[in-house]
């Protein structure tokens, strides 16, 4: 690890070359669009993606992830591993040691005592820290000295790269917010719009879900660098507003994930000022199936909560449903480049992906084949089949997006033609995704058979991702509806496996497990997989070193951007 | 007309203290989550801790009185501070946004004058039109005039500002580049040069707020000069003598005033709400901004306060209509 | 002030009402705009039973790429290797589904919602208008549920009156009924207001008129003093308040859906139309220019009729 990581900052100081003449703040402004405004830039009282990509030019972690999803060093001199000790045998701890020298951007001294501190900070009963799980499973942090963190933890972790790893858990200063724990976190207004960090980047003035302008941090560690002198952070708007703005007008020279359709893209490329870049996590568009039954005669203590689905859970129904479905066609009309075929819950890292043989076709004939095998027929001639009497009608719910409302339209031809008749819906994104038990429309609560929407998972490891399949997960009224198995999903086999996959430590027969998992929910039902869906951004074509990142920040590397010129 | 005033002035007080107990209640009884916007990687435990951590866990009446004690109590308190330098407030909790962990009114004060300047203007700017519009359109009923404005402000009144908006945006950002799409809210007007900017970037959102504006105000400018050009009052004053202008613009005008006064006052307090999809069009982010972004975000005490604000504009601009009329119309009494 | 006829016509005579239906006719803006409605209506209604294509219908397979993104056959004109087929007149959007067949489906939805929604909100606000000016001691009460109910937040509201009415609405009468009767009384809920304050504030004015003076003095009751001498005249701000409240209530309609609380996501609206295409207004301006073209030419049509009704009631114009 230590040599890739070597050889990595190699290529990355080779590559940024002509960034590295520049002096500090030669290049002068450079603008970003965000559609969405960041509200906060304290990454642990938000959640929110815009929040934490715009604290990520001014708060660090000790490590992240580059843009091919490898960790490598940032605050800390390297990345700790069982291979250089940093990591000790029995996986219980891991051993930080920040790089030398670090100032905070008020020109005091990094120490250990600040990486505790955001442990602290994080983990206080009252602060409702929304990076919490990334210290899921942390007995205790100690600084044996100023410049080591080794993090305990209750049992053997085989990925101890949670704390301290990533946009999500960069370190705070203790100076700064030590009067603002837990519950006195929102009095410290200051702090949380103008974090002190060690990023290339200080905040200068901060409008809230609006604009942020930062200048060049005068204590960054590498003195040639950021190349641009001034950021302006513009948010609000719409995707489309973001694209125009960098690649039609040239205000801006970075608009961050346009959710756009393809032809949509093209033509604003097209204006020639900017052009869209693609990069793919672990992104999925899905429809989930669900396993209970929906049915609104059901009172709220049985609807979508014990039983069985009339018909989708017979295999014949939901393969049938699945090869109908033409994955290319959908790719190309909703994602263009920023979207591939995919029939695997996990389709990234690459290593825990399958490709079940007939993803990538559309099979109408043999969909209707197998359904009259299964003998689910029409029996009463209105063009739609039973099972065991029960009409083989849905309803198909989703979250507003002029992408996913062509999906469904769509998809419910297709399926119309194999005798399944679909009632479409949509839902305000801000309802559908909030988790309110009082309300029908949650995809929490799924009152509909299935549902459409993309899931991912934060960093390279996807075991906590894979338990959202276990049967205890399962949404309920008696857990408020929070569980995370949405398509209430329950197989036994499959939560043995997961049981198994939380205890292996090698990492060959991690990946074998996770296949299999990855497998299983594919073939019985949990879920038919649409499109692995990339993050495309705008890039103007003035704009230098950007490498889209979605391990990470976008932004992860905003200290090497430069102005072609 | 003073007693009048004072009674009502009394009795809004009561009449919004009810008005934020509904808006309250609304706001906790709508369907919403101010977890609806964190990612669905963090997971639920979490966002339950999250949601306590808001206030989330206390019980319903307990949070309206904390708001109202906030807002009634506190913020004033912080105003006096700010305005004298005294520390009145130090170590209270004011009304602080789910969203930003911040007093909303500091964000509020932050978004005023952005709306104030572009709401405002096209205002100033559709009053400005539409009156006389309204009143040669009447003046000469069916004249080509009045035809080609009846066309326009229908055709203007129709087209909704979503697409209007990024209709000129194409037109005069895009294909001409003219203007800013976006508006730079950090802009600060010090000199001539900045100043041109400044209404170079205003120019688009006050266009397309104005159109609409301007269909509404002078289609009912109009319609209430119609009905009082044929009224005897009009017949009996040009048989006086009266010249056509006097006529016009003293007589009848100061009689159709009712209608249109009314709907400006009605308009007054959406200036300070701002315009919700114009703001977002041209990333204005003002008010309108604000409180959208608020109520999907379910941030409720921003949604709470913006509204409450609104309410008590609404109120006054009612009472401030309700002078003018008997002003214009000496006739109406209230007592 | 109708009340001005001869007390022993020599002459039979002819009905208030023929006299209105009279001038009415010989109005030339009325006689437009109701042509222009009439048509519009035409389109939408018998269109869809003569015209070929289905506007839900998506084609799939090979056919799918050949038959979506078709342009409007006039495209040729200046454009002679345009995607086009003469059995889509104004071509196809980015599934394949027939523009026009779209346009006459979502006229249906969309006038129906405009007229009714306008109706209810006149309706309303007339009705709380003319009793909170006429009847001083309701004037307080009325006019601070005015205020209420325009300081309260739309969206909330509507989300509570989607949960609290939805699914029993859709059993009642079926999803699409439901969600049509919701989405009419959630506009007309919340847009009387306006029309509530610029009526009372002219009956206001009126009631102290001589007229209505005189009218008392001969022991006319409330009632038919309020049908006979007050409204009549505040018909024209009603009237006004009526075409502008069509429109509004189009664009709202639409914005209901996006929000999800209305019609489903493949059933066409022309406002919906209109927001779904504005992303792809350069390269497809027909699909933009088309929905738009037919709400402001709806709007219009009923702000001549509009006006034709007002001159037609007006007395002192009917008789020039």
């Amino acid at each position: 690890m230590k040599i890739k990581s070597l050889l990595l900052g190699a290529i990355a100081t080779a590559a940024l070359a002509p960034a590295a003449f520049a002096e500090r703040g030669s290049d002068g402004e450079v603008s970003i669009i965000y559609w969405q405004a960041p509200s906060i830039l304290n990454p642990f009282l938000t959640g929110g993606t815009k929040d934490t990509e715009a604290a990520s030019l001014i708060l660090e972690p000790l490590a992240r992830y580059n843009s091919s999803g490898e960790l490598v060093p940032w605050l800390a001199s390297e990345v700790p591993t069982v291979a250089n000790g940093g990591v000790s045998e029995d996986l219980t701890t891991i051993t930080w040691k920040l790089a030398p020298g670090l100032k905070w951007s008020d020109g005091s001294e990094v120490t250990s005592v600040d990486v505790k501190f955001t442990y602290d900070y994080c983990t206080h009963p009252e602060g409702g820290c929304a990076q919490l799980s990334r210290f899921d499973g942390v007995a205790s942090v100690d600084t044996p000295d100023d410049l080591t963190v080794v993090v305990t933890f209750n049992g053997p972790t085989p990925s101890p790269y949670g704390p301290f790893v990533g946009v999500e858990s960069p370190i705070l200063q203790k100076a700064q917010f030590e009067s603002c724990m837990g519950a006195k976190a929102p009095e410290c207004t200051d702090a949380n719009f103008g974090p002190i960090g060690t990023g290339p980047f200080v905040v200068e003035e901060f409008k809230p879900n609006d604009v942020i302008t930062y200048v060049a941090n005068d204590y960054y560690r590498d003195p040639a660098k950021p190349a641009f002198g001034r950021v302006l952070f513009k948010g609000g708007g719409d995707a489309a507003a973001a694209g125009r703005a960098v690649m039609e007008t040239g205000e801006f020279d970075y608009a961050w994930n346009l959710q756009l359709a393809p032809d949509v893209i093209a033509q604003m490329e097209q204006g020639g000022k900017g052009a869209a870049v693609a990069g793919f996590g672990p992104l999925l568009e899905r429809i989930m199936l669900n396993n209970t039954n929906p049915d609104p005669a059901l009172g709220p203590d049985e609807r979508s909560v014990v039983r069985p689905h009339p018909f989708l859970s017979d295999p014949a129904v939901y393969k049938a449903m699945s090869m109908a479905i033409d994955r290319p066609l959908l790719v190309e009309i909703g994602y263009g480049k920023a979207g591939k075929v995919s029939c695997s819950w996990v389709p990234a890292p690459e290593v825990y992906a399958i490709s079940p043989e007939g993803c990538d076709v559309q099979d109408i004939a043999g969909a209707n084949k197998l359904l009259d095998d299964a003998g689910i027929v029409d029996t009463d001639g209105d063009g739609i089949r039973e099972k065991d009497g029960v009409p083989l009608s849905m309803l198909y719910q989703t979250s507003t997006n002029a992408v996913r409302q062509d999906f469904q339209a769509l998809i419910k031809q297709w399926w119309s033609e194999i005798g399944i008749e679909t009632e479409l819906r949509n839902v305000n994104g801000s309802v559908f995704f909030g988790g309110d038990p009082g309300s029908p429309d949650t995809f929490q609560k799924f009152y509909a058979d299935v549902e459409m929407y993309a899931n991912t998972f934060a960093g390279t490891d996807p075991q906590a991702y894979f338990g959202k399949g276990v049967c205890e997960q399962a949404p309920s009224p008696a857990n408020q509806w929070q569980g995370e198995n949405i398509s209430r999903f329950c197989d036994e086999e499959f939560d043995a496996l997961h049981l198994e996959l939380t205890k292996t430590i090698e990492f060959e027969k991690r990946v074998e497990i996770g296949q299999q998992l990855n497998t299983m929910v594919f073939e019985k039902g949990g879920m038919i997989p649409l499109v692995h869906r990339g993050r495309l951004s705008g890039v103007s074509n003035t704009l230098g070193g950007v490498d889209l990142n979605v391990w990470d920040s976008e932004l992860w590397n905003v200290a090497d951007w430069y102005r072609i010129k | 007309m003073l007693t009048f005033t004072i009674r009502r002035l009394i009795l809004a007080v009561p009449t919004l203290l009810f008005i934020s107990l509904a808006i309250f209640l609304l706001l906790e009884f709508a369907p919403g989550d101010p977890m609806a916007q964190v990612p669905l990687t963090v997971p639920a435990e979490v966002k339950e801790k999250m949601r306590l951590a808001l206030g989330l866990g206390e019980p319903m009446h307990i949070r309206f009185w904390k708001w109202l004690v906030q807002f009634f109590w506190i913020e004033p308190q912080v105003l006096i501070d700010y305005m004298f330098g005294t520390s009145l407030t130090e170590g209270k909790l004011r009304v602080i946004s789910w969203q930003t962990r911040s007093p909303v009114m500091d964000i509020v004060a932050q978004r005023l004058p952005q709306t104030l300047s572009v709401v405002g203007t096209a205002y100033i700017v559709a009053i400005l039109i539409a009156i006389p519009i309204g009143i040669y359109s009447a003046y000469k009923q069916y004249s080509w005039f009045d035809q080609l404005g009846t066309f326009v402000s229908m055709v203007g009144f129709s087209v909704p500002p979503f697409f209007s908006g990024v209709l000129v945006i194409v037109i005069f950002s895009v294909q001409l580049g003219w203007f800013p799409s976006i508006y730079d809210t950090t802009h600060k007007v010090t000199d001539w040069e900045s100043f041109l900017y400044q209404l170079k970037q205003m120019i688009m959102p006050v266009m397309v707020l104005a159109l609409q504006i301007t269909a509404q105000l002078s289609r009912f400018m109009r319609a209430s000069m119609l009905d009082n050009l044929n009224q005897d009052y009009v017949r009996t004053a040009r048989a006086k003598g009266l010249g056509e202008y006097v006529v016009v613009m003293v007589h009848v005008l100061r009689n159709s005033m009712i209608p249109v006064v009314t709907v400006i006052a009605l308009g007054i307090p959406s200036i300070f709400g701002g315009a919700i999809i114009t703001e977002q069009v041209f990333k204005v982010n003002g008010i309108g901004q604000l409180l959208i972004g608020a109520i999907q975000a379910n941030d409720l005490p921003m949604v709470q306060t913006l509204t409450f604000i609104f309410a008590v504009l609404i109120v006054l601009f009612n009472l401030i209509a309700d002078v003018l009329y008997g002003i214009l119309d000496p006739r109406i009494r209230y007592d | 002030m109708t009340e001005l006829s001869p007390p022993a016509p020599v002459v039979a005579p002819r009905s208030q009402w023929l006299d209105v239906w009279d001038q009415f006719k010989s109005h030339r803006g009325a006689l437009m705009g109701g042509i222009l409605f009439v048509s519009i209506l035409a389109l939408v209604l018998v269109g869809p039973f003569v015209y070929w294509n289905d506007a839900k219908f998506v084609p799939t397979g090979r056919d799918f790429l050949r038959l979506r993104d078709m342009r409007p056959i006039y495209t040729i004109l200046w454009d002679s290797g345009a995607k086009m087929d003469w059995a889509y007149p104004l071509g196809t959007d980015n599934l394949g589904r027939d523009t026009l067949a779209r346009l006459m489906f979502g006229g249906r939805v969309s006038i129906a919602v405009g007229m009714t929604a306008m109706v209810l909100a006149l309706v309303l606000g007339t009705l709380v208008g003319v009793t909170a000016g006429y009847f001083k001691k309701l004037d307080g009460l009325l006019m601070r549920l005015t205020d209420l109910f325009l300081a309260l937040p739309l969206l909330p509201m509507i989300l509570v009156a989607a949960v609290l009415f939805r699914e029993s609405l859709a059993q009642a009468i079926g999803p699409e009924g439901g969600v049509f009767v919701l989405i009419v009384c959630l506009i007309g809920i919340t847009s009387w207001m306006p029309t509530a304050r610029i009526v009372r504030g002219d009956v206001l004015a009126i009631k102290e008129r001589e007229f209505v003076l005189a009218a008392r003095s001969v022991g006319t009751t409330n009632t038919k003093m309020v049908i006979r001498h007050i409204l009549p005249n505040v018909l024209s701000p009603i009237m006004v308040s009526a075409t502008l409240g069509i429109a509004t209530a189009i664009i709202a309609e639409s914005s209901l859906s996006f929000l999800g609380f209305g019609f489903p996501p493949d059933f066409p609206t022309w406002g919906r139309l209109l927001n779904d295409s504005v992303d792809r207004m350069i390269l497809y301006p027909e699909r933009v220019i088309f929905p738009g073209l037919l709400i402001s030419l709806t709007v219009l049509s009923v702000n001549y009729l509009g006006d034709g009704l007002r001159d037609a009631l007006d007395p002192r114009i009917r008789g020039r």
